[in-house]
């Protein structure tokens, strides 16, 4: 009886193990973030678009908000940009764009080509920010809640589909747990 | 003759280039305290470059990891103690960025595994040759009348 369920047993744990290993929708390169639950980091940069205006994330306290982070020397930053415009457009939270490691005249000109759905970016140019937020590559997509806590984090392009499965419903959540 | 002198001058080059690129990597220039310096250097090889997976920051050219290694500069300049800028780093990054895994709970079945798959080892030879040694010894001629 052992002789056949060990190495039957065995075999079926490597069948679990390679099934989860190797499964080729996980993004190897997509780590946990340790931020999440946690206080969103604070911040208060210059906006991208006008040098003299301060943006923070104290400014929008008690609101849900999407951080986004990105750069004009980002290839799937161009691509993601148009889901952005989309989902700005529906206007169900505010987004505030994080351009680091950047040059403030390109970043705006990016803005003008491609249209601007954030409703603040700010202008990290020595990733400080970014370093704070964990941000390792670009584009980098936070939902933080209206309690200030960073209850999700996806990292590469954002798509509709995304958007609509994993952070609608996660905004919903938020805002039936009670707050604004 | 010929495949040994490519051979050296290719040797002869990467000599050269070594330390360049040694150069080019500490943009923002050595600690001025040797000591500093010491763990400056201990600390970005411990630590990993998350955007090359592979490689820590000290090895890495990306611009993230020169932005850590300032980071890294920074505190030690500030007198942050080793703790402390690795928890730094692990507060930002999660226990990825740390090259050498701690001992914890969760890290149990990490340190452990090897150890186990030994034992298990062990135990498949220990059962094996056991059973060898009671076998019979079939080449052995049978007893003659």
């Amino acid at each position: 009886m052992w002789k056949f369920l060990v190495p039957m047993g065995v075999f079926l744990a490597l069948i679990v193990l390679f099934a989860l290993g190797l499964n080729p929708n996980r993004d190897i390169r997509a780590l946990p973030s340790p931020l999440l639950g946690k206080p969103a980091p604070a911040f208060q940069l210059s906006d991208v678009l006008d040098p003299a205006r301060n943006v923070s994330n104290a400014s929008f306290q008690g609101q849900i908000y999407v951080f986004n982070a990105w750069g004009t020397w980002c290839v799937p930053c161009r691509e993601e940009q148009e889901t952005l415009l989309a989902i700005a457009k529906q206007g169900v939270v505010p987004i505030i764009g994080l351009n680091f490691n950047d040059d403030r005249t390109r970043a705006q000109r990016w803005l003008r080509e491609l249209g601007n759905p954030y409703t603040a970016v700010a202008f990290d140019p020595d990733e400080r920010v970014a370093i704070d937020w964990g941000v390792y590559g670009a584009p980098e997509t936070f939902l933080v809640d209206q309690h200030g806590r960073v209850i999700y984090k996806y990292i590469s392009p954002l798509t509709l589909e995304v958007w609509q499965t994993e952070f609608l419903p996660r905004i919903q959540a938020a805002r039936r747990s009670g707050g604004a | 003759m010929m495949r040994a002198a490519v051979l050296a001058a290719a040797l002869l080059f990467a000599g050269a280039a070594a330390p360049l690129w040694g150069l080019d990597l500490d943009v923002h220039g050595q600690l001025k305290d040797p000591v500093l310096q010491a763990r400056f250097e201990e600390l970005t090889k411990q630590l990993r470059c998350l955007v090359c997976q592979n490689e820590s920051i000290a090895d890495s050219n990306a611009p993230l990891a020169e932005d850590l290694r300032r980071e890294v500069r920074e505190m030690l300049s500030a007198g942050k103690s080793d703790t402390e800028i690795l928890d730094f780093m692990t507060a930002r990054y999660g226990e990825f960025v740390r090259f050498k895994t701690p001992l914890e709970g969760k890290t149990l079945m990490i340190w452990g595994s090897p150890f186990l798959l030994l034992g298990l080892g062990a135990l498949v030879i220990f059962r094996v040759t056991r059973a060898r040694a009671r076998m019979p010894f079939d080449d052995e001629p049978a007893p003659g009348p």
